[in-house]
């Protein structure tokens, strides 16, 4: 079965942050807190369907599609 | 003087605690070196010494993601700067506390005496969460103080620990030395640092850091090469240690008491502001409310300075004695600070609904709302905040591109945000939208001038972002776009900070600007009361000889005196650019106007005033009655009518009529050719449309 990442959540679903495919990227998403092993949680997409908004680390955060399927989780 | 640096999370409430601590006692400058708000301040303790408050940018790492953010490090590092502090406050948002203490436990590891500002927590004891201060100060080996910035509490204790403050060494919460000992080593012992965390970012930063002198790049570079410094893995390890270090650290401090957690409002206000269709419903209603606003409110003040100013320089006209530094001073100088002030309401309007809207968290949501519409021109949804921004003035905006970190996209942005209409326009808008369209309702609410006004920001919102499209297809770049931004919990605005963005906006325009606005008052005076030859004193025979007519007095010091503006200097310039407008609707007079509205826009209804001032011999009308009266002498009718009213108007939209703001292109894009592109396009756009305007119309 393939990795599931962020994008993967419907709306008030929860995962729990495995890791990152994006060397580049994990570095910010580190330090606003994507922190592996973290519960995230994905709130709701914008009216047309991108960027989106997550819960992590006790707050929300807006990401891109292409930033949420960076990030994998369990 | 001691120096206090105040440094935290955007959103963390650093700017209340900054307003707090400061009063109406600040001042905005730049830092050294680099064109980035530096808000100083200076504060009393108790004890009676004063101190002076630095506010450094907002940023959530020490890592810089954008010149504004690379400040922090600088300051805090370089001990030989000049802003370089005493000791650091570090304020953190405790309702989101862990994110938060990952930049204090960075500025931790610098080795300033530090203070740990927790603030909202008012916010923490409703969500459920409680912080025990004094164990956490145990914990951290720095004090912990809690707060509300939002009203000032726990402001006292703050000062009073600040009066006490030691500097005690402290071990690191990461250990640089452990992950890098020999390139620490290296740069410890060829520069002149002691700190192992300050050796470690140098290797780090010294790629992206501009303020490192290129020798001491290389050397760097050379250390990173011959000790295999990872910068990238070495950040990660640092970063998962940092939040490893926390959990351990609010283990015992923080508790989390779930079963008490609300239904955040927040929550409920997403719902509805970034709803399908509301979100977008709700974002064009609070656009309209701001334009109607400033059209209802705004020409009240406007109209009264107005009457206040035409009065004093006529009052200083008839009692002063006839002298030339008395016509200075009623047709130069007043005129001049007329034009100057006329703008405070504009601006203050304008700035207090942009305030609000960041006070209140609801301009990310407006990112997030038009990101993906963005993207599709070529811009990002961080771009609103500029082209928003850039309704009040094109220079901040420009600067608060640098939160966008993509190059291309940033340079988009940069290049379109002068088509939006920044509140120097408005004053010219103003104006002739009274005199060409009328006061009249349309079904009731709608007031036809309002709407005017709102087609003429629409206007340029459009060619923006027409123009952001034509540049997406023609710029290539490979570097990738983020959108990696925190949506802050909705606060209801304190309108302490609302009133002093006011004032500090405010202020500063009339100071900068002014004084640009005031020069060219006072020269066109010069150009419009000075000629060559003797047609200044000889007017009256020319004008005789010229007419053979019986004219009244009246009639011929009238003729005498425009004989007299079009043989000034400034008659001669407008005149020699007249065959070039002619085709636009306008004479020699708006001439003079365009000229002097490139060194600045608002320029132009000053100018008017001092042109039809000295052309007239009526003293007290207003600058609007004046220009009403003003006659076109080909057709007999207002030289104001419907097709040039139009055509002027276009093409102050598209024009690029502002120095500074090319100076602050030319600044952040490091060099003439967007800046000079800009002028080109911009203004060759604005010719073209208004002969299109003046011909589809006359």
């Amino acid at each position: 079965m393939d990795i599931r990442n962020v994008a993967d959540l419907s709306p008030g679903e929860s995962g729990i942050i495995s890791g990152f495919m994006d060397d580049a990227l994990s570095l910010k998403l580190l330090e606003m807190g994507c922190l592996p092993g973290q519960p995230i949680k994905f709130n709701f997409a914008a009216p047309l369907g991108d960027p989106i908004c997550v819960s992590v680390s006790g707050y929300d955060l807006s990401l891109r599609l292409d930033e949420a399927i960076t990030i994998s989780i369990q | 003087m001691r120096k206090i640096a105040l440094v935290g999370n955007p959103n963390s409430g650093k700017s209340s605690l900054f307003n707090h601590l400061t009063g109406l006692n600040q001042k905005i400058g730049n830092f050294p070196g680099v064109t980035v708000d530096k808000k100083t301040g200076f504060t009393t303790l108790p004890n009676g010494e004063k101190v002076e408050i630095i506010d450094l940018p907002g940023t959530y790492s020490i890592y810089p993601n954008s010149k504004d953010e690379r400040i922090v490090f600088d300051i805090l590092a370089n001990k030989a700067h000049s802003l370089h502090p005493d000791a650091v406050v570090v304020i953190v948002d405790a309702s989101n506390f862990k994110r938060n203490l990952l930049l204090f436990t960075q500025i931790h590891d610098l080795d300033i005496p530090v203070i740990l500002a927790l603030n909202m927590m008012d916010i923490v004891e409703k969500t459920g969460l409680s912080i025990d201060a004094e164990k956490l100060s145990k914990e951290l080996g720095v004090p912990v103080l809690p707060m509300k910035a939002r009203s000032g509490k726990g402001l006292d204790l703050l000062k009073e620990t600040i009066s006490g403050l030691q500097h005690n060494k402290r071990k690191p919460i990461f250990d640089a030395k452990a992950h890098a000992p020999e390139a620490i080593e290296a740069v410890k012992s060829s520069f002149d640092i002691d700190n192992d965390y300050v050796a470690y970012q140098l290797i780090q930063q010294h790629k992206i850091n501009d303020s490192i002198a290129d020798e001491d790049k290389a050397k760097l570079e050379s250390i990173e090469g011959n000790f295999k410094f990872s910068k990238d893995e070495l950040r990660r390890k640092e970063t998962l240690e940092r939040y490893a270090a926390i959990n351990e650290f609010i283990n015992g401090s923080v508790k989390e008491n779930f079963t008490v957690l609300p239904k955040r409002i927040t929550d409920t206000l997403d719902k509805v502001f970034t709803h399908k269709i509301w979100g977008y419903a709700i974002f064009i209603s609070i656009l309209f409310l701001i334009f109607q606003s400033i059209f209802a409110w705004a020409t009240i003040p406007m109209d009264l300075i107005d009457l206040v100013f035409s009065e004093f320089s006529s009052w200083v006209s008839t009692t002063l004695p006839d002298s030339m530094l008395t016509n200075l001073l009623a047709d130069g100088i007043i005129p001049g600070i007329g034009g100057i002030v006329i703008f405070i309401p504009q601006i203050a309007i304008l700035f207090a609904f942009i305030s609000i809207l960041e006070e209140t968290g609801y301009m990310s949501r407006v990112v997030f709302l038009m990101d993906k519409i963005m993207r599709k021109v070529g811009l990002n949804g961080k771009s609103v905040v500029p082209l928003i921004s850039g309704v009040a003035c094109a220079i901040p905006a420009i600067m608060a591109t640098r939160t966008i970190e993509n190059w291309k996209e940033r340079l988009i942005t940069i290049f379109v945000t002068p088509f939006m209409s920044c509140s120097a326009r408005l004053p010219v808008y103003t104006i002739l939208i009274a005199l060409i369209i009328p006061n009249k309702y349309v079904l009731g609410v709608f007031n036809l001038q309002g709407l005017a006004l709102m087609g003429l920001y629409l206007l340029g919102f459009l060619m923006a972002i027409i123009s952001a499209g034509v540049m997406k297809l023609i710029l290539k770049t490979k570097e990738r776009s983020f959108l990696v931004m925190e949506l802050p919990t909705y606060k209801a605005p304190r309108w302490a900070n609302v009133g002093l963005t006011m004032v500090e906006k405010s202020k500063t325009f009339v100071f900068e600007a002014g004084k640009i606005i005031l020069a060219i008052s006072i020269i066109l005076w010069v150009l419009a009361s000075y000629g060559p030859g003797d047609h200044q004193e000889n007017a009256r025979n020319y004008v005789l000889e010229q007419t053979t007519d019986q004219l009244s007095e009246e009639e011929i010091e009238n003729k005498v005196q425009s004989y007299k503006l079009e043989h000034s200097y400034a008659g001669i310039f407008g005149k020699a650019i007249e065959p070039a407008i002619r085709p636009l609707g306008y004479d020699w007079k708006i001439g003079i106007a365009l000229i002097t509205s490139f060194a600045a826009r608002e320029v132009f209804v000053s100018t008017m005033a001092t042109i039809y001032s000295i052309g007239d011999t009526d003293e007290e009308a207003t600058i609007k009655s004046r220009l009403r009266l003003e006659v076109n002498p080909e057709t007999g009718k207002a030289r104001y009518d419907l097709p040039t009213g139009m055509s002027l108007l276009v093409f102050y939209v598209f024009a690029m009529q502002c120095m500074s703001t090319l100076a602050v292109v030319y600044r952040e894009t490091k060099g003439w050719k967007w800046p000079m592109l800009q002028l080109i396009i911009m203004t060759g756009i604005a010719y073209l449309s208004a002969l299109l305007v003046y011909n589809l119309l006359s």
